[in-house]
């Protein structure tokens, strides 16, 4: 699957497309297939979304989007070296996908 | 420390009204970011893996107490309470948002600090030896050279379109402090024989992912014409160097191209004509400037010796402080490699207590050095206990200095969205590993350094090792390289052979540390080892 990625332009943060706006996680992300490059053109002039860009993904056992990149996976996490500055501070195991 | 005249504070001043107009405009939709990329990265700030980053310039790594307070202020108030010290002697930080950036770029101007020309292809940050004006081998301090060809390069309007992004190193004695022969230029100031100062221009080094030692192109630069010369070498570059490929665009590829003799032929002709042209600022500007680099008020008569009773302290008087000029004072480096740390990271508690440390014992001063660590450079060697108990309180007291534990890495794919791997969680493995193992303090003097990209800002090719993280198919690997130094002895390290995983290239150091432990003669580093006994035995332990 295909899905879109970008950085909010206010604070700079990831965020994923869901399909009707951009969220903080990943497992949010839809499927975007051919629609990317409008809904990026779209949401970038709108000034929603900094330098959106398609990646491609797959879902896990529990049907959980995961990109298939190391890059893009440690941009769904945060810091691999900071789990304190993560999406989800409390849980140790909460990047155990990410590696 | 050099002080802004109104000229500089109102410059910054007008910078940061400038960008905070132009924040405005892009937050209003007046600017694309195709528009506001170049505004934006002139004034330090990128888009990184999670967030704006900010890289604050500090000139020559010098800062006084007031200024690394406000560092401190800028990680708490603005970002998520740390900063991160660079290999260029800046701080990033990297949590920033856009519309809180003209904000902090106006906190930094009320301390004369700012982030111009901290990205671009400019003449970034003058770097300079760490321990300037207090080395006992320095024969001046480098500093009024490095702050007057700030003041020249800054808002340059000949030099702020470069061909590519240009980086300068000032030393003032033997031992190469500043990794200067891997600059675009490194200047070192000497006497000739009669002891008059002069600057050996060295032109055309650099790392990334073409690695050169620069070449020597005059050895002899009367210091009333540093600033002609300087732009002689930069026009001749500007003029020639490739524009239509970056990645052949830096100048150490015109000088491969053109060669070293010929690129100094034409420096020498452009040089000539420049001498009547008037350039060069009035000598008088450059004595005005070094009456800021006088002596602090040193306390006379003095002895050298500290009591080294507590063995915990004796350890880090061996390793982290280095010989002054005066007697009974000292330069103490302060570690930000705890062991499993990430290095150069320092929370905003820690940058404030160094502060206060360098009120306290250093005349108001500490210096950021490219090995990622803070100098107080000019401690009482009578307080030097004093100061050790309040460094080691902090968890600031590592024992550490050059050894496998002081890696130098950076930010890599942790943070960076140029990397390829992570560098910090190999940093973290390996100092580690080797305090677990006990090896540290056993292999000495070892400098270690990861670069997750081949841009190299982790210096991996200057390390005695040095690890370069890659991407193969998607996963992380890492080779090695072994033999590289920045320093006098200038090297260039070379590849062992097949990549490790992360796990792997842990090991493969260990038994690279083995090899050198094995064959090491009195006295050895393990550069010299690596350097009487060449790569084979080394290869035969990694891949035998």
């Amino acid at each position: 699957m295909k899905i879109l990625t970008g950085s909010d332009l206010k604070s700079g943060a990831v965020v994923w497309w869901d399909g009707s706006s951009w969220s903080l996680h990943v497992e949010d992300a839809c499927d975007v297939g051919e629609d990317a490059a409008s809904i990026a053109a779209r949401e970038e002039a709108e000034r929603r979304v900094v330098v959106p860009y398609a990646i491609e993904a797959t879902t896990d056992a529990q049907g959980r989007v995961r990109p298939a990149h190391i890059k893009d996976r440690i941009r769904a996490l945060g810091p691999t070296v900071r789990a304190d500055l993560t999406l989800r501070p409390a849980d140790p195991e909460a990047g155990t996908w990410v590696i | 420390m050099y002080q802004y005249d109104r000229y500089d504070q109102q410059m910054v001043d007008a910078r940061v009204a400038e960008f905070r107009d132009q924040v405005r405009r892009r937050l209003d939709g007046k600017l694309t970011e195709d528009q506001f990329k170049p505004l934006r990265l002139m004034n330090g700030l990128y888009l990184q893996l999670h967030a704006y980053m900010l890289r604050v310039a500090v000139p020559y790594g010098t800062l006084n107490s007031t200024q690394m307070h406000m560092l401190g202020t800028i990680a708490d108030k603005y970002d998520r309470g740390y900063g991160h010290f660079t290999t260029r002697q800046n701080i990033q930080y990297n949590w920033i948002k856009l519309e809180d950036a003209p904000d902090i770029l106006a906190e930094l101007s009320t301390v004369e600090m700012h982030a111009i020309q901290t990205s671009g292809n400019c003449i970034r940050n003058i770097s300079a030896d760490h321990f300037a004006g207090a080395a006992a081998d320095e024969v001046a301090d480098p500093r009024p050279y490095a702050e007057l060809m700030r003041q020249w390069s800054s808002f340059h309007p000949e030099f702020s379109y470069l061909p590519r992004k240009f980086k300068i190193a000032v030393i003032a004695s033997e031992t190469d402090r500043a990794a200067m022969r891997l600059h675009d230029i490194g200047i070192r100031i000497h006497k000739n024989d009669a002891g008059e100062l002069g600057a050996a221009f060295y032109v055309g080094g650099g790392m990334g992912r073409t690695p050169m030692i620069s070449h020597l192109v005059r050895e002899w630069v009367p210091l009333d014409r540093l600033i002609t010369y300087a732009e002689a070498c930069l026009r001749v570059y500007n003029r020639y160097g490739r524009r239509d490929n970056k990645y052949k665009a830096r100048i150490k590829i015109l000088l491969h191209e053109i060669g070293a003799e010929d690129y100094a032929a034409q420096v020498d002709a452009e040089y000539q004509q420049l001498l009547d042209q008037g350039v060069e600022p009035p000598f008088a500007e450059l004595q005005r400037i070094r009456t800021f680099f006088a002596d602090p008020p040193f306390v006379e008569g003095l002895s050298d010796g500290v009591d080294q009773s507590d063995p915990a302290f004796a350890a880090w008087v061996q390793q982290n402080t280095h010989l002054h000029r005066v007697h009974g004072y000292t330069s103490a480096t302060i570690s930000l490699k705890p062991v499993g740390g990430i290095p150069g990271d320092a929370t905003a508690a820690q940058i404030h207590l160094m502060a206060d440390l360098a009120k306290e014992f250093s005349f108001d001063e500490c210096r950021v050095t490219h090995a990622q660590n803070i100098v107080l450079p000019h401690v009482e060697q009578r307080r030097l206990y004093e100061l050790w108990q309040r460094l080691d309180t902090a968890g600031l007291a590592t024992a550490n200095l050059d050894n496998i534990g002081d890696i130098i890495a950076c930010p890599g794919l942790d943070y960076c969205s140029l990397a390829n791997a992570r560098a910090i969680p190999l940093a973290q493995k390996i100092s580690q590993r080797f305090s677990d193992n006990g090896k540290d303090a056993v292999i000495g003097e070892l400098k270690l350094k990861i670069s997750g990209c081949i841009n190299a800002c982790g210096h991996h090719h200057a390390g005695h090792i040095g690890v370069l993280g890659v991407d193969r198919k998607g996963r992380e690997n890492y080779q090695l390289l072994l033999g590289g130094s920045e320093g006098a002895d200038t090297s260039l390290g070379k590849i062992t052979g097949p990549g490790f995983d992360e796990d792997g290239v842990v090991d493969a150091i260990e038994k690279t540390t083995e090899v050198y432990l094995a064959q090491r003669q009195d006295g050895e580093r393990f550069l010299d080892t690596y350097r009487r006994i060449g790569m084979e035995p080394f290869k035969e332990a990694l891949y035998g």
